[in-house]
């Protein structure tokens, strides 16, 4: 039945990338990305990961601590980005339309401290 | 007979509440989403030019008090748990609208304002605690770029609450147009992006000293 077949053809023509079917889970009453239990999962990683943060601030762990934070900052990062805001699962244009804002954002700022020697004061 | 086109958007069922659906790129993607994910994308020049001039200016306080003296840690921490679980909620929120769970999709949509508002009004406290210990914004360069940043991340916030309360109120109007998960989800990608700003803000303002 071409009627059937032309209803999903929205979906059909995407480019969707690695997940064909992601935006449109639940037009069949069910999604397919992760489920509830996971989502309160990841939360609590975010929150153990805050915890330990928080942490070694009160720590004197010498130079370990700025690569520390850094890295436990971006984890979050990314984390909230590819799990609750879904680009893990979403179509590769979404996620070429927020990480170039944010690759951009970055250079341009590094660039900019940069002629103000902030990284020698 | 069988052959009558039916364009798919129309037929995906997740329209009940009247209004057609969103109109899709020639990529087959929703071109709401794909103007949230733009949008949201420079976004992130904005604030990283309010970061990157924090950053310059922290430790520019000239008379005034420096980021050691006054900053809260603890209370802090405890408005960032907030401000992370309120993203749980938003999330639970979007499965729940993906579900067709009206009920609970409104539930979610209260909790996270009503988290949102907490730690709006934790901001509102902690300004309010600097300036009695004479931290104005005109005090030094460091006092100016602090308020700004976060003071332009607490007016995002703000914003999302408006957003997730116009939004229940018009699911409970049932007068959501197009798909109602699809609108869910723009507000919750807004909502998760005002956390992520804020994951930055507190490790790098907050928690590497001056």
């Amino acid at each position: 039945m071409s009627t059937a077949t032309e209803a999903h053809s929205h979906d059909d023509h995407a480019d969707h990338g690695h997940d064909d079917h992601a935006h449109d889970g639940h037009a069949h009453g069910d999604h397919h990305g992760p489920s509830d239990k996971q989502f309160v999962g990841v939360a609590l990683l975010l929150a153990a990961v805050t915890a330990a943060e928080v942490a070694i601030s009160y720590v004197d762990i010498g130079p370990l601590f700025l690569p520390l934070l850094l890295g436990m900052m971006a984890f979050k990062f990314i984390v909230v980005v590819l799990w609750f805001m879904h680009l893990k699962f979403d179509s590769k244009w979404f996620n070429m339309a927020f990480w170039s804002g944010l690759i951009l954002a970055i250079t341009v700022y590094v660039a900019a401290i940069t002629t103000f020697e902030f990284w020698v004061k | 007979m069988s052959d009558v086109a039916v364009h798919a958007p129309a037929d995906h069922g997740h329209d009940d509440h009247g209004g057609g659906h969103g109109h899709y790129t020639s990529l087959g993607l929703s071109n709401n989403k794909l103007a949230m994910w733009l949008f949201l994308g420079s976004e992130c020049l904005l604030f990283g030019g309010l970061i990157s001039t924090y950053m310059l200016y922290r430790g520019r306080v000239a008379s005034g008090p420096s980021p050691d003296q006054v900053y809260d840690i603890p209370f802090t921490s405890a408005s960032s748990f907030v401000l992370l679980m309120s993203s749980l909620t938003m999330v639970l929120a979007v499965t729940a609208a993906k579900r067709r769970e009206d009920r609970n999709t409104k539930l979610w949509l209260t909790v996270t304002a009503l988290l949102g508002a907490l730690f709006v009004g934790g901001q509102v406290y902690e300004f309010t605690a600097f300036y009695r210990e004479g931290m104005g914004f005109t005090t030094s360069l460091f006092t100016s770029s602090f308020y700004t940043l976060t003071g332009f991340h607490g007016v995002h916030v703000t914003v999302g609450i408006m957003m997730l309360m116009a939004l229940r109120g018009i699911m409970s109007r049932n007068r959501v147009v197009g798909d109602k998960a699809e609108v869910v989800e723009l507000v919750g990608l807004y909502w998760h992006f005002v956390d992520i700003i804020w994951i930055i803000i507190f490790t790098l303002v907050y928690l590497i000293p001056a």
